[in-house]
């Protein structure tokens, strides 16, 4: 006799698993599907290129009515199952269907998570899942205007891509610092977001919806910091749910999704469940490929084979066209893993693999993913590559290839990219001239094109040029890279992030083909310095590159406490700031109070979980922080000068305390120290200083390039000036120069002698368009620059540093 | 010997390429979050000299020491290129983005 197969849901998963069934055993059952949507079986997966308008719905059905028909299959469409009667065997529709079964399939899919926020009922909300929903966005994209993509995985991109291509302005809001972190290494995420920027789509990171903004209709989003996005449209593509609501009324095991065991059955003997709705050894999927193979043992069972689920490694492609990605497996790297790494910036690829005892474990493709199924075979075969190791990045047809070219990035420079930013010389004038002028040196070079004839910062770039233009028949001078994720210098690479406009640290990995992913202690530092000073107003400072004490705001001491250093501009203070200190003292019992060598006041021995409140405190009485701990400004010590001592010129303590108030929270390339000295006598030390100044009758005596710390030696003069604005602005416009060009850790005296001090003086001195340059520049940076750190963490900026995540209590521990 | 698991949080409540610790009574625990999400638990003091490594840089699979740079892999506790040292890992179990950590009673009762 035929035995009744009940199906709920008619989605991907079952209609696969019927197709194996009806060949296995055609007739053994008469199959009955609910299933909640009024329509066939269809390809979910192409609903995206519905949505773009690449593909029509008739072109992506899987089985027609025909289909049914000759297999015998009775289909309710729009029939959604609401009951599941165990003891009687029967379920039952919400429009009044009912039937009997021997076996049932549950196949009810996910449903997509909606955030609950405030305004997410409103008309316009919509998931991102079946046909309904794409029809619902075709509708309201007629109208055009701006759509609102929530969540930048998978689904989300797809939609964004699809309603962009709608001709609808399209922004996607992503609560992480990458888009598709689940799939995607910070690198191939960077490219992956450059490409759809490129397409038009913006993309912001880092942002909580806080609510759906409108009365009748949506209107817009805001987001957690305020910000209002207008739109007609939201989409929520957060993430999927397994929908296991009606098997878990019915009773049966249900952890996230409806628990089987390796033949698909659940806790019920006649009932199995396939597909997203399903939980397997813990483990829920959500794309098609472990659902078919899961498919393909259900049939068997179903047939009355023994076949078993193992469970399966997925890979995860995006569907948006022009878009090549691919990612599969663990891609993390490990001490006991070795990476394997291309970029090749010019082409716009990016491939990882990661290997563990000569095994693939993971890979991350972007721009070239034809490899994508032959790495993805070795890896869920565990192959071991170890004999094709040296070649295994370039793929399976390698033959020998052609080794990659270190030049690329300088390669792939437009003619028309400045190379020498002193002079004025682009990249086709140096070529031009190296060929043009038969020139192999480096001197014949700057004799006729004057470029890295000034500051010398592009001297590795010209070299660069020349071995490109000249081959073999240059030799550069060996550069010192600036770390071993890399073999750029670090000249080369401030150039270039100038150059190719790089604004983020995944940018600069990728263009400059770094080695490893993510760089490393030395290098995260310094690209993150070199992006905050070369794009103020659009580098987003990277919090996670920075040595603790910048991050924390205060330095760290030997036992793991903090010492905290506020500001007393140019040294000077008042009773009421010494009492607010005195009370601070008494109040978090700080263990130690010490008058630095900088000319304040040092609180050593605070425990970081007081800190926020200690700033707190210290906040009222109008202090802010020292940056004590910076690769930035300092002090600017003082003396007391004209208003009191008998001997002074000037009045010393107030330029100090004017230039402070100027330039504090700068960030420079080591720290910098500054001093004002009211007479030749030099009371404040201002002759060791990075820069100081010595007060004279005839006006102010600027000094550069001292040290007193590693090494000591004297300043140098820079020149004189009249009045306290010209000092002002000459230090200003020096420090910037600084700024721009030196090279991570390097203080002044480093830099100056590494370009010239005369030709500091040269710019600084004698070139007043150049000053001013230097020093607007410097004062719109000071417009991102000068917050204070302190309050914006009173005020709850990353409060979870000063937490820790949990405590255990021993009782918890031991129990 | 049993295995006590105790749950300590979300991974999302530590930033990517960052840290956070956690208080026990046997002392900190470091509990990282790699650019590529993974998790690791570890003592939070240096084999050097007990260096809060919490607070330093996490690259890669492992993370630089904030006193004297030593290099710490967080997979296996040992200091890194030519540095000597180790510490010890903590089991850390990773359900949906529910962090718990492991303790062994017998251990403790023999601490306590
Ligand atoms: C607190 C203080 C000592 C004091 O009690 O007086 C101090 C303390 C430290 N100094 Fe200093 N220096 C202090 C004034 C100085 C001075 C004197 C000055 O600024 O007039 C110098 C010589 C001037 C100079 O910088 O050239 C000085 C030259 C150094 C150096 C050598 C730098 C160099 O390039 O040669 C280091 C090491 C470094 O930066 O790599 C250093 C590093 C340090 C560090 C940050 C060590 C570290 O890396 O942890 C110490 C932090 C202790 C803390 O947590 O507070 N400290 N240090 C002084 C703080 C000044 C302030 O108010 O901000
Ligand atoms: C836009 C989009 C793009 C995708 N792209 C990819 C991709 O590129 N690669 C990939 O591998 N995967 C992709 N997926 C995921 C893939 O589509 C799913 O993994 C797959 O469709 C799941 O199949 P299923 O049969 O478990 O569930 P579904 O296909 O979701 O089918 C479940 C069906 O059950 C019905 N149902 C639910 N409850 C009831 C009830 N109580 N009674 C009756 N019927 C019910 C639902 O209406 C639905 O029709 C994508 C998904 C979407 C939405
Ligand atoms: S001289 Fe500076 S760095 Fe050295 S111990 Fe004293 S404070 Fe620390
Ligand atoms: S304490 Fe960690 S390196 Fe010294």
């Amino acid at each position: 006799m035929t035995q009744k197969l009940v199906i709920i849901g008619n989605g991907m998963a079952p209609g696969r698993m019927l197709e194996e069934l009806f060949e296995k055993a055609p007739g053994l059952y008469e199959v009955t599907i609910f299933n909640a949507e009024p329509r066939v079986n269809y390809d979910r997966i192409m609903l995206s290129p519905v949505l773009s308008g690449e593909k029509a719905y008739e072109d992506i059905v899987i089985h027609n009515d025909d289909w049914y028909a000759a297999n015998n299959v009775t289909l309710h469409k729009g029939a959604k199952v609401t009951e599941i009667d165990r003891h009687a065997r029967t379920v039952t529709s919400a429009n009044g269907i009912m039937a009997g079964y021997d076996k049932l399939v549950i196949a009810t899919g996910s449903l997509p998570f909606i955030i609950p926020v405030p305004g997410h009922q409103l008309p316009g909300v919509l998931a991102y899942r079946d046909l309904d929903d794409v029809e619902q966005m075709l509708e309201i994209s007629k109208g055009k205007g701006r759509a609102i993509v929530i969540g930048a995985g998978l689904l989300g991109l797809e939609a964004a891509y699809g309603l962009k291509r709608q001709g609808m302005d399209v922004t996607v809001i992503h609560l992480m610092p990458t888009i598709m972190e689940r799939q995607l290494d910070p690198a191939a995420a960077y490219l992956l977001e450059k490409a759809l920027t490129e397409r038009g789509i913006d993309i912001i990171t880092k942002a909580n919806t806080k609510q759906i903004l409108g009365t009748d209709k949506v209107e817009g989003i805001e987001l957690e910091d305020g910000r209002v996005i207008e739109g007609d449209m939201v989409v929520m593509a957060v993430g999927i749910r397994p929908a296991s609501g009606l098997a878990k009324e019915a009773g049966l095991a249900v952890n996230r999704g409806i628990v089987v065991d390796d033949g698909m059955l659940t806790s019920d003997a006649s009932i199995y469940a396939l597909g997203e709705c399903a939980e397997h050894r813990g483990q829920c999927y959500g794309l098609v490929a472990p659902l078919y193979e899961s498919a393909r043992v259900l049939a068997d069972r179903l047939t009355g084979g023994e076949a078993e689920y193992h469970g399966s490694v997925t890979n995860t492609k995006l569907k948006v066209t022009g878009i090549n990605l691919f990612s599969a497996g663990d891609f993390a790297d490990a001490p006991d893993r070795q990476e394997i790494v291309l970029r090749d910036a010019a082409a716009g690829v990016y491939k990882r693999l990661v290997l563990k005892e000569d095994r693939i474990i993971g890979a991350v493709l972007y721009g070239e993913t034809a490899d994508g199924s032959w790495f993805f075979d070795l890896m869920k075969k565990g192959t071991d590559i170890s004999a094709m190791r040296d070649t295994l990045i370039f793929g399976q047809s390698f033959q020998g290839g052609a080794p990659l070219d270190p030049m690329a990035a300088v390669a792939a420079l437009p003619d028309d990219a400045e190379i020498c930013g002193c002079n004025g010389v682009c990249k086709g004038k140096i070529t031009s001239a190296i060929t043009g002028k038969a020139l192999t040196t480096l001197d014949g070079v700057r004799a006729h094109t004057k470029a890295s004839a000034s500051c010398g910062n592009c001297t590795g770039l010209v070299e660069q040029l020349m071995s490109l233009t000249l081959g073999d028949a240059y030799n550069p001078a060996a550069v010192t890279p600036m770390c071993s994720c890399t073999e750029l210098g670090h000249d080369d690479v401030r150039r270039l992030i100038k150059a190719k406009g790089l604004k983020s640290i995944p940018a600069v990995m990728q263009e400059l083909e770094w080695k490893t992913s993510c760089g490393c202690a030395k290098c995260r530092p310094a690209l993150n310095y070199y992006l905050v000073c070369d794009w103020p107003d659009e580098y987003a400072d990277d919090y996670q590159s920075r040595f603790i004490n910048e991050r924390v705001h205060a330095n760290i001491q030997k036992d793991g406490t903090y010492s905290v250093v506020p500001r007393m501009w140019g040294g000077v203070t008042n009773s009421a700031e010494l009492r607010a200190i005195a009370d601070v003292v008494d109040k978090f019992e700080i263990p130690m109070v010490k008058v630095t060598g900088g000319q304040r006041i040092d609180l050593l021995g605070i425990e970081k979980e007081d800190l926020p409140a200690v700033w707190a405190d210290l906040g009222k009485a109008g202090f802010v922080s020292g940056q004590a701990y910076a690769k930035g400004l300092r002090t600017v010590k003082t003396c007391v000068g004209s208003d009191w001592c008998r001997f002074g010129t000037q009045d010393s303590t107030g330029l100090g305390i004017r230039i402070e108030k100027f330039m504090w929270g700068s960030w420079t390339p080591a720290k910098l120290k500054l001093a004002v000295s009211g007479c030749p006598r030099n009371c404040a030390e201002a002759t060791c200083k990075d820069i100081g100044v010595i007060c004279v009758d005839s006006g102010f005596e600027i000094h550069f390039a001292g040290a007193a710390g590693l090494d000591i030696k004297g300043t140098d003069v820079l020149g004189l000036v009249k009045t306290e604005d010209e000092a002002l602005e000459h230090i200003v416009a020096l420090t910037q120069m600084y700024r721009e060009q030196a090279r991570y850790l390097e203080r002044i005296y480093k830099w100056a002698k590494r370009i010239g001090h005369d030709e500091i003086r040269r710019q600084i001195m004698e070139d007043g368009d150049k000053r001013r340059a230097y020093y607007e520049r410097f004062v719109f940076s000071q417009t991102f620059a000068q917050v204070d750190p302190w309050s914006e963490r009173v005020s709850g900026k990353d409060k979870h540093e000063f937490k820790p995540m949990a405590t255990i209590s021993f009782h918890q521990a031991a129990e | 010997m049993t295995t006590n698991w105790i749950a300590i949080g979300h991974i999302d409540d530590i930033p990517l390429r960052g840290a956070r610790c956690v208080k026990t009574p046997e002392g900190k625990i470091a509990v990282f979050r790699t650019a590529d999400n993974e998790v690791f638990a570890i003592e939070d003091q240096c084999p050097h000299k007990g260096g809060p490594l919490s607070q330093g840089i996490v690259h890669g699979k492992a993370v630089t020491c904030p006193l004297h740079n030593f290099v710490i892999s967080l997979e296996s506790g040992k200091a890194l290129g030519a540095d000597e040292g180790a510490v010890r890992t903590i089991p850390l179990r990773n359900i949906d983005g529910q962090l718990s950590i492991a303790f062994e009673a017998a251990a403790l009762v023999a601490a306590e």
